[in-house]
């Protein structure tokens, strides 16, 4: 007989508190005010606006800074809930006793190369990252930000990351 | 000339140490002028990216590194006081040192009617060991 699926709000239950495990352990995604919407497994970082991230007050913009910083955090984001999610749902891993200590280690940006396209506005903006190769040691990450239209990007980078050691 | 010079320099400084960002992270303006600008960041726990180590994140490295480059841009003598960055590559060389203060130094090599080029590189207490390089390309405004 097949097994019956798991209740919807028990998946639902622990890839949430997988995703925040990861979120809550990294200092910088609270100082940036960075918070991630999940669908399946597919995350949308969010942005939220701050007067902290302007880096030209007359017109006002957003910091390139700022906004490389995003762009990172939602690439690094991507990569290594991939590899938690993989952990979890082949249950190595149990999303109720999570800490820094048996979280999966992180990757490392080896590089990271970001495209201004157009100037950030004083508002909350968005990315996505895509996953374009992730081999044993080296991933390479495309990622998307845009504010109002998802058609209008106002910056995007590619990065390579070191994985970590998974045995 | 020189006094042009010297008014450049503290237009750059009055602007740099404005932004708001950059003040969020602490940096303070160290040198400027010519082209060439030192940018500093004192370590700190909200700045940290791998929880288990203490190493700041890349991110940080990133957005002190696009400040150095602005400001190596608005202090050549050919450019003038409004930049925005076009594209910035960096490489991570190595993890910080947890607890030490970081420092960039730019240059901006090379000007033309709208672009301008930058390299810099960023060290901790280790001068002779960078932990991060880049390069980028950032907007000219001309009066």
């Amino acid at each position: 007989m097949r097994q019956a699926p798991e209740p919807v709000h028990i998946i639902k239950e622990r890839r949430d508190k997988a995703l925040a495990a990861l979120v809550e352990g990294v200092p910088y995604i609270r100082t940036l005010g960075v918070g991630f919407d999940r669908r399946g497994d597919e995350l949308t970082a969010v942005l939220n606006y701050d007067d902290k991230l302007i880096g030209n007050p007359l017109l006002p913009a957003l910091h390139g800074g700022a906004t490389a910083s995003f762009l990172e955090v939602s690439a690094i984001m991507e990569l290594s809930f991939h590899i938690l999610w993989d952990e979890i749902e082949n249950g190595r891993l149990d999303a109720d006793t999570l800490t820094p200590e048996t979280l999966p280690r992180l990757p490392k940006t080896i590089d990271f190369t970001v495209d201004y396209l157009r100037s950030g506005l004083p508002r909350d903006a968005y990315a996505r990252a895509r996953v374009n190769r992730s081999g044993r040691r080296y991933a390479s990450v495309h990622v998307e930000a845009w504010q109002d239209n998802r058609d209008r990007l106002f910056a995007q980078a590619t990065g390579h990351f070191l994985m970590p050691d998974r045995s | 000339m020189a006094s042009e010079t010297a008014d450049k320099a503290r237009i750059a400084r009055q602007f740099i140490e404005a932004i708001p960002f950059s003040k969020a992270l602490k940096m303070s303006l160290d040198e400027i002028g010519d082209g060439l600008a030192v940018i500093s960041m004192p370590y700190d726990e909200g700045l940290v990216g791998d929880p288990r180590t203490g190493v700041i994140h890349g991110g940080a490295v990133s957005a002190l590194m696009d400040t150095c480059g602005g400001a190596a841009v608005m202090s050549h003598p050919e450019a003038l006081a409004a930049t925005a960055t076009i594209d910035l590559r960096i490489d991570y060389m190595r993890p910080a040192t947890p607890g030490e203060r970081i420092t960039a130094r730019a240059h901006c090599y090379h000007v033309t009617r709208s672009v301008a080029f930058i390299r810099a590189e960023a060290f901790d207490s280790d001068e002779a060991r960078p932990v991060a390089a880049a390069t980028g390309a950032f907007t000219v405004t001309r009066g």
